[in-house]
């Protein structure tokens, strides 16, 4: 239990923050009910998203600075898409908009192997690209979504054996948030793609030498980072009901939710479960603030601050522990 | 692709070119320059004269500034996302308190900030070691915050850019831009620290290797703290370079600026992992850059089309650029 816990020292830590927050919470606004945690969770979703996609990229040693331009394509296609059409019509349009977001993924993995193009140059210039193609295909916020689709975010589902009272406390959000993170990240993780992604991360010359093929696995790096993309944006589609051309500020908070979550930038150490948690609490650290009546100008001074100190302290430790 | 090892005598042209060009990197970016240009006036001709190659390079110079910011730290491996906020601060602060201190403490005022974040960054950068990424990232969002705050409290007095900035962002004095008289000091400044100084020394040898600098008795925290004070103090000044240009000081000023500075560094032939690149490349990549929105924008294509062809224009340049430089 103990060296369970000393392996997982940071995502711990994160839980702990989590939970003291969250207590917070309770103490400043003793009405803080299931509902509100429901809605919190639903803004966390596509944040949630982004930071997953983000996280598998930068495990493969790479970054991806698109990730909110790719967003924004899928978001887009999924509202011109729905817009109008059946409910059933939709059944079509998620797993196409998936397959687009793997493709676009794949593609700034493509282009970064094929010109030696550093990945943040290359991601850089695709954030041009992808931006234009979502004003292209929306110029102004619009679309619809499929209502089936739409209620898969809204309330709770009752699951057998558990009162409601607990149940209550399960959003649909967190469900769907964990069930597709899964099955994308456990069979990953376990397979030899997974293995390969950690090792082009920690060193490409070492994984390389040992037989790894570092071109095809960085693709698909980029193409599961893409793959997270698009459920972000159909999250963001289902949960305003349009699609918005411009890019939410989703690539600032996925690059921040990665470094506190564990995940070393360089690539090659972390997982997916420290940058979720972190994403979490930070939204919540903005919930808390906005019941604590805070000018929600300051709360960007606070935001920064926490990420900021967070970040050094996280660097600080890492460098002692190195010297050690 | 592959290029052996020929013989001396029977090098074909086309080697000949590109190994021309590789000693010589500069030349295929002015080419592409001229390309750009040519190709403007056929599409509009009688468009490029005197009236608008001072607004070229009015428009060309805080970016080619803030890329200067790009390039440095870029030279130690790192890079400045912080530079948008700072320039934004220092242009909406000297509008805010100029009209009532005076020009002087107005820009000192409105410099305070940058040496501020830039001292954040360093500290974090050089002696934490924080990835530079995060650490600037990090920084902006705190400017913004504070930024945000500040308007609150200044909303009564209202904004006024002060008349000596609009004089230098827009005027023409004899067909030459005011901002010239800015920009060839900081320029050369640059050019001159980066070639001709240790420091300038220490920033390639800090970017190429910083084991081995480390072990020739460098002292890493203090050459990247000098660093990005120094970036942000540039940004800083760019700020208020800009916001004499376009006169509507607001709170995303500089944003647009932000990535087409690093857009411009590559472009300009500066690796962003460290060690190899300079101003002078630079320089011209802000010139392309400008260029290229202006062309874009006579095309008369809808705004989607227009992000798409730059970025893949972007990734083209870098992409032959490294060929080029590269291959040999």
């Amino acid at each position: 239990m103990i060296r369970l816990i000393r392996r997982n020292a940071w995502v711990a830590g994160l839980c702990v923050l989590f939970i003291l927050l969250a207590v917070t919470t309770k103490l400043i606004q003793p009405d803080y009910g299931a509902g509100d945690f429901g809605s919190l969770m639903r803004a966390v979703l596509p944040y949630a998203f982004a930071v997953a996609a983000q996280t598998v990229v930068v495990i493969a040693g790479g970054i991806d600075l698109s990730v909110a331009a790719m967003m924004a394509v899928t978001s887009v296609t999924a509202a011109a898409m729905m817009n109008g059409a059946s409910e059933s019509h939709a059944l079509f349009v998620v797993p196409f908009v998936l397959a687009l977001g793997l493709c676009l993924g794949a593609l700034n993995g493509f282009l970064i192997v094929w010109t030696r193009v550093p990945d943040i140059v290359v991601t850089l210039s695709t954030l041009f690209v992808f931006q234009g193609v979502a004003l292209l295909i929306l110029d102004a916020p619009g679309g619809g979504a499929a209502e089936w689709l739409k209620g898969l975010v809204v309330g709770t589902v009752p699951i057998p054996f558990l009162p409601e009272s607990v149940t209550a406390w399960i959003p649909k959000a967190l469900i769907v948030l964990v069930i597709c993170l899964a099955v994308v990240w456990i069979p990953l993780r376990r397979s030899q793609l997974g293995l390969s992604i950690y090792a082009i991360g920690s060193s490409e010359l070492a994984a390389f030498r040992s037989g790894v093929s570092v071109a095809r696995t960085k693709i698909a790096a980029y193409a599961i980072g893409g793959l997270f993309a698009a459920m972000g944006g159909l999250s963001l589609t289902l949960s305003t009901g349009i699609g918005a051309p411009i890019p939410g500020p989703y690539l600032l908070a996925s690059v921040a939710a990665v470094v506190l979550g564990g995940v070393a930038l360089g690539g090659g150490k972390g997982g997916l479960l420290g940058p979720i948690i972190a994403v979490i609490v930070l939204r919540l650290v903005r919930t808390d603030l906005t019941l604590l009546a805070v000018d929600p100008n300051a709360t960007t001074i606070i935001e920064g601050l926490i990420m900021v100190i967070v970040v050094m302290l996280g660097a600080f430790l890492a460098m002692r522990g190195r010297t050690r | 692709m592959s290029v052996t090892a020929a013989g001396a005598e029977a090098v074909p042209l086309g080697k000949r070119i590109r190994r021309f060009m590789s000693d010589r990197p500069l030349v295929p970016l002015v080419i592409l320059l001229v390309l750009l240009v040519v190709a403007l006036q056929i599409l509009r001709p009688g468009i490029v004269n005197e009236r608008w190659i001072a607004n070229t390079v009015k428009f060309a110079i805080p970016l080619a500034i803030l890329a200067g910011c790009q390039t440095m730290t870029m030279l130690t491996g790192g890079i400045d996302l912080s530079v948008s906020t700072v320039a934004t601060m220092a242009a909406f602060i000297v509008s805010t308190q100029a009209v009532e201190h005076g020009p002087v403490i107005g820009v000192a005022l409105a410099l305070l900030p940058a040496v501020l974040i830039g001292l954040a960054n360093g500290i974090g950068v050089g002696i934490f070691r924080v990835h530079p990424l995060i650490m600037t990232l990090g920084t902006s969002l705190v400017g913004i915050g504070c930024l945000q705050v500040y308007q609150r409290t200044v909303i009564a007095t209202g904004t006024k850019v002060p008349a000596f900035l609009s004089w230098l962002g827009t005027g023409v004095t004899g067909g030459f831009p005011n901002a010239l008289l800015l920009f060839i000091p900081v320029a050369s400044l640059i050019l001159f620290v980066l070639n001709r100084t240790g420091f300038g020394r220490l920033l390639y040898a800090v970017g190429d290797n910083e084991r081995a600098a480390r072990l020739s008795g460098v002292v890493y925290w203090k050459v990247i703290l000098a660093l990005y004070v120094g970036s942000s103090l540039l940004a800083g000044v760019a700020g208020l370079l800009y916001v004499g240009l376009i006169k509507a000081p607001s709170l995303s000023l500089a944003d647009p600026l932000l990535l087409p500075s690093v857009a411009a560094a590559v472009v300009g032939g500066t690796s962003i992992f460290g060690g190899r690149g300079g101003y002078t490349g630079t320089i011209l990549g802000a010139l392309i850059l400008t260029v290229l929105t202006t062309l874009l924008t006579i095309l008369q294509m809808p705004e989607g089309a227009r992000r798409i062809l730059f970025g893949l224009i972007v990734l083209l340049v870098t992409a032959a650029y490294l060929r080029i430089v590269e291959d040999r």
